[in-house]
């Protein structure tokens, strides 16, 4: 089945869906915020770790899909990590429950220096629909140094591409 | 008739709508508590809170949707949960939210509650500030030589929701899997007090972001039910294409998931690419990939846009050519088959116990749509077929999810082929009244329960079909392997955020 399939796919071509359009002016403004944020050199291959801060979950679906054939994350020299320890770049996500705040924190303690922030979400921006909540405790800005964010509700892998890839270049220095 | 569907319909009734509230008084309620113990007593499908009343949702087993109160006096009511075990995280819920203690309940413990906010029982009248911290939650004991403990979370290692589970083990074998939540709890029925409906669907729709239209339009229901308002037929069309296109997606890429997670990236690689193209078609018909906001009460935010429909129907022809070839692939592989067949089993009587809904019920024999009980608009003009299994397995809710793709297909082709034309939103009145409101979720039913005051939110309940489904996981995982576990996960994935209110 899986042969059958290999072949077809030699005779059709790729499967990939045409990339969405980006918006190169933002790109370009986010590349030179980071390089101001970013004076050390880290290497071409950042290491992500995802932290879920009291999403909704919609943010995540869209950060999975970063993984899947058609973004394909790591031919940028971006990857995943399953933990704190191993990661250059902690992406966050939500407004930051109360009863979230301590492990976010001790997620950010637990990451290697040099390492970068990025608030992923309207949620983690500002709290988005959450702000004024008493089960809130903030932006992820105000307990950590956020260096960029992704705004969107919840922003494109698209978006999060763009994002990420300015970053890298920053980093490439 | 139960006896327990009896005592409540003889109790005198406050409107709501579809189905009146009886109100019950607490020697009542409680001779209904113990009469939901007794065999073929109704199914117990949520159970609530305002500040002065606790309320619960039941389907009698002749069919009837009953709906009961009880006054809360000196902060107690009498529990549910010695007859029905799935009460109890909701006794817990709402102790912790509105501080009305459930006398008798089999589980005391905090639940929401960290010990974090800067109020306790912050849905209560008059919230009292803190006073001392909270000691967090004692973990059930495991006894016995040589089990060690496994704690999980609440950062797990994946891009998923936070949550945290102890898995207690003997070597390789899962003795007892318990699942901690409340991490993501935003307060979310707290922001929408008093504010009007069209306000409070944001929120709605923000309560679980894969159901953001499931719950939207359970929301959107319920509002229009308190407020008498009719929806236009061509929003009533609309709303279960994007509901299927949701259940499509989702199904979508927990197949993937699940393909993954027993490496076999092949088909992760295809189901992901299917919901990728979904998503877009989402986007381009109704721009946003996920739908948010897209339904609201009254009808939905935007028509179809020009070249939707065409979108829409491209991406599910590419979808209805690949996955036969997909299924058989999945089929002739034993190393499939040999993780998934006999994995994380949750038995028939579980799951009607616990009146599980979605995938994990109909993998357990339990058939249960919402879209046929109680049923709604457009449902009821159109034919699909709910598919129920025996074997509960993980590989029985993989199945389940399959078949309802190639349903979900024909429905959203069946209802573009025919969109009735017209207006797709009406504004709802400023009204007074009491609604419920349901829809069927990806991960099965989703009931809302709103309080309207000269058109502003009073009382609000939201009830995610996770929380159902999360204890029978804890059922699920039991005896497996601990290398299976995230599997059995996976083959679930409830909600956190859902149940985290
Ligand atoms: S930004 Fe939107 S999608 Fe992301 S977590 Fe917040 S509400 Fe959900």
């Amino acid at each position: 089945m899986v042969w059958r399939r290999v072949v077809s796919t030699l005779r059709h071509g790729p499967a990939s869906l045409p990339a969405e359009p980006l918006d190169e002016a933002a790109t370009r403004a986010l590349a030179e915020r980071l390089e101001a944020a970013a004076q050390r050199r880290l290497g071409r291959s950042l290491a992500i770790r995802q932290v879920d801060g009291g999403s909704c979950n919609g943010c995540e679906l869209e950060i999975q899909m970063l993984n899947s054939i058609v973004y394909d994350l790591e031919r940028f020299g971006l990857r995943f990590v399953a933990s704190p320890r191993h990661a250059d770049v902690l992406l966050v996500t939500g407004p930051v429950t109360r009863n979230m705040h301590e492990a976010v924190l001790r997620t950010y303690d637990a990451t290697p220096d040099p390492k970068w922030v990025v608030a992923v979400g309207d949620c983690a921006i500002d709290g988005g629909v959450f702000k004024g909540s008493y089960a809130i405790s903030g932006a992820v800005g105000t307990m950590l140094p956020v260096d960029l964010v992704v705004r969107g509700c919840p922003p494109s892998p698209a978006q999060l591409l763009n994002g990420l890839r300015a970053l890298l270049e920053a980093n490439a220095g | 008739m139960s006896r327990s569907a009896d005592i409540i319909r003889t109790a005198p009734t406050e409107p709501c709508q579809p189905w009146p509230r009886h109100l019950l008084l607490g020697e009542e309620w409680r001779a209904m508590a113990a009469s939901l113990g007794e065999a073929g007593g109704p199914a117990l499908l949520a159970l609530w809170a305002d500040t002065v009343r606790v309320h619960a949702l039941l389907h009698d087993s002749d069919g009837a949707w009953l709906v009961a109160s009880t006054s809360v006096e000196n902060g107690h009511y009498p529990a549910l949960s010695p007859q029905r075990p799935s009460a109890a995280w909701f006794e817990r819920m709402i102790r912790d939210l509105w501080g009305h203690d459930a006398e008798g309940g089999r589980d005391g413990r905090p639940w929401l509650e960290h010990g974090r906010w800067p109020v306790t029982a912050p849905l209560s009248t008059r919230p009292p500030a803190r006073q001392s911290p909270t000691e967090p939650a004692e973990f059930l004991p495991v006894e016995g030589e040589d089990t060690h403990q496994i704690a999980l979370g609440p950062v797990y290692a994946g891009i998923i929701e936070p949550g945290h589970f102890r898995l207690s083990a003997l070597g390789e074998t899962v003795v007892r899997l318990e699942i901690r939540l409340g991490w993501l709890h935003k307060g979310t029925l707290g922001l929408m007090h008093g504010k009007s409906p069209r306000a409070a669907a944001r929120f709605a729709a923000r309560l679980s972001g894969d159901s953001t239209v499931a719950h939207s339009l359970a929301f959107a229901r319920a509002a229009e039910a308190a407020a008498g308002a009719e929806v236009p037929p061509r929003a009533v069309a609309l709303r279960a294409v994007m509901a299927e296109l949701e259940r499509i997606a989702n199904h979508l890429g927990d197949c993937g998931a699940i393909a993954d997670d027993v490496a076999f990236p092949f088909l992760s690689a295809r189901f992901c690419w299917h919901r990728e193209a979904m998503l877009r078609a989402a986007s381009v018909a109704f721009g946003h990939r996920l739908m948010m906001d897209a339904v609201v009460p009254g009808g939905v935010s935007t028509d179809i846009v020009p070249g939707g429909a065409e979108a829409i129907l491209r991406a599910l022809a590419a979808l209805a050519e690949e996955l036969p070839e997909l299924v058989r692939t999945g089929d002739n592989f034993s190393s499939l088959a040999d993780r998934m067949v006999g994995t994380g089993v949750v038995t028939p009587a579980l799951v009607a116990a616990f009146a599980a809904g979605g995938f994990v019920g109909r993998a357990s024999g339990r058939g249960f749509d919402a879209r046929r009980t109680p049923g709604y608009a457009p449902y009821d003009r159109l034919t699909f077929a709910v598919p129920v299994l025996e074997a509960g397995d993980v590989d029985a809710r993989v199945r389940i999810r399959l078949t309802e793709l190639g349903e979900s297909i024909s429905l959203v082709r069946a209802l573009l082929a025919d969109l009735p034309e017209g207006s797709v939103a009406v504004p709802l009145p400023q009204a007074t009244g009491e609604g419920i409101g349901w829809a069927e979720g990806f991960r099965g039913d989703i009931w809302h329960w709103l309080r309207l005051d000269g058109g502003q939110i009073s009382a609000v309940f939201m009830r995610d079909p996770s929380w159902l489904q999360w204890p029978l996981l804890e059922a699920a995982v039991a005896g497996n392997t601990v290398a299976d576990f995230p599997l059995c996960n996976k083959s679930f994935n409830c909600s956190s955020s859902g149940v985290d209110l």
